[in-house]
């Protein structure tokens, strides 16, 4: 089947994760290897995923696990010990 | 180390966290987008995770119970800071047209040393509307599957693949362009010089 750019743009995230059908697949392969501006979404598409995903977007405040874990400590002398009581299956809110 | 604490070893819990301590402050910070108060809903998290952990059942990864409590947290922040808060999803059938840019060339980590680009990137997640933010953010930067995304919102796996495609393409929209704008020019090399 021949793929227009919408198409393929649809489809992107699916070939990103190799989820998509295997014929799916070889079409949009097909229409990357002679479109440049769909190449170029999906090669910035992954490129903008690697950066999002990296450490150095989001660092943890200074100090952060020391506070963390001061609270804790004190937050654990102040509640009675967890016990277990599997009969609630949601996480609590 | 769960029926550890269980059976009254309580110390056990500051160890059994401490690989899950980013993963929580940074769900808490995507949805509220302040630091002094994404760490207060990740110390309120983990109380409330060593008060419930009881209940928490090995079935589940005990990261993903974690990141449940976390979000459920932050989401009741936001509600009550945002009590009128909707988060509409726009024309959630429509496709998003991506930047298409010829000239796209690969931007490398390194850039992130510059607090410019990692600004860019932070800003472009914050504008993402919070049904697409928080899914992107669990499967892109938390690394859940498909499947325990899906748990962890309550919604299908088909929504979270919808959503996440869509996070994608909006964030490659507004992204693209600035990252090659902002990103330092490589330098031509002449062989003739």
């Amino acid at each position: 089947m021949v793929l227009n750019c919408r198409h393929v743009w649809d489809y992107i995230s699916g070939y990103l994760d190799n989820t998509l059908a295997p014929e799916t697949r070889a079409d949009v392969e097909h229409h990357l290897e002679h479109c440049e501006i769909c190449s170029a979404v999906l090669d910035s598409t992954r490129n903008i995923l690697i950066l999002t995903a990296d450490d150095r977007v989001f660092e943890l405040p200074l100090g952060y696990s020391e506070r963390l874990h001061a609270r804790l400590t004190k937050a654990m002398l102040e509640i009675p010990p967890p016990a277990d009581e599997k009969d609630e299956e949601e996480p609590p809110s | 180390m769960i029926a550890e604490i269980l059976a009254g070893q309580t110390d056990a819990f500051h160890e059994l966290i401490r690989p899950y301590e980013r993963s929580v402050y940074l769900m808490a910070l995507s949805l509220l987008h302040n630091e002094a108060e994404a760490e207060d809903v990740a110390q309120e998290a983990f109380i409330k995770a060593y008060r419930g952990l009881g209940r928490f059942r090995s079935e589940s990864r005990f990261s993903t119970w974690l990141i449940a409590i976390a979000l459920n947290e932050a989401r009741a922040r936001l509600r009550r800071k945002q009590p009128r808060l909707t988060d509409s999803i726009d024309d959630p059938d429509g496709s998003i047209v991506p930047a298409q840019l010829t000239d796209w060339r690969e931007i490398p980590s390194e850039t992130l040393e510059r607090q410019e680009m990692r600004s860019l990137i932070r800003r472009a997640l914050a504008a993402l509307p919070l049904a697409y933010r928080e899914v992107f953010v669990l499967r892109e930067l938390e690394e859940r599957n498909v499947k325990e995304t899906a748990e962890t919102l309550g919604i299908t796996v088909a929504s979270v693949k919808m959503r996440l495609h869509r996070a994608r393409m909006m964030l490659q929209k507004q992204l693209a362009p600035q990252l090659i704008s902002a990103a330092p020019k490589r330098r031509r090399r002449f062989p003739w010089f």
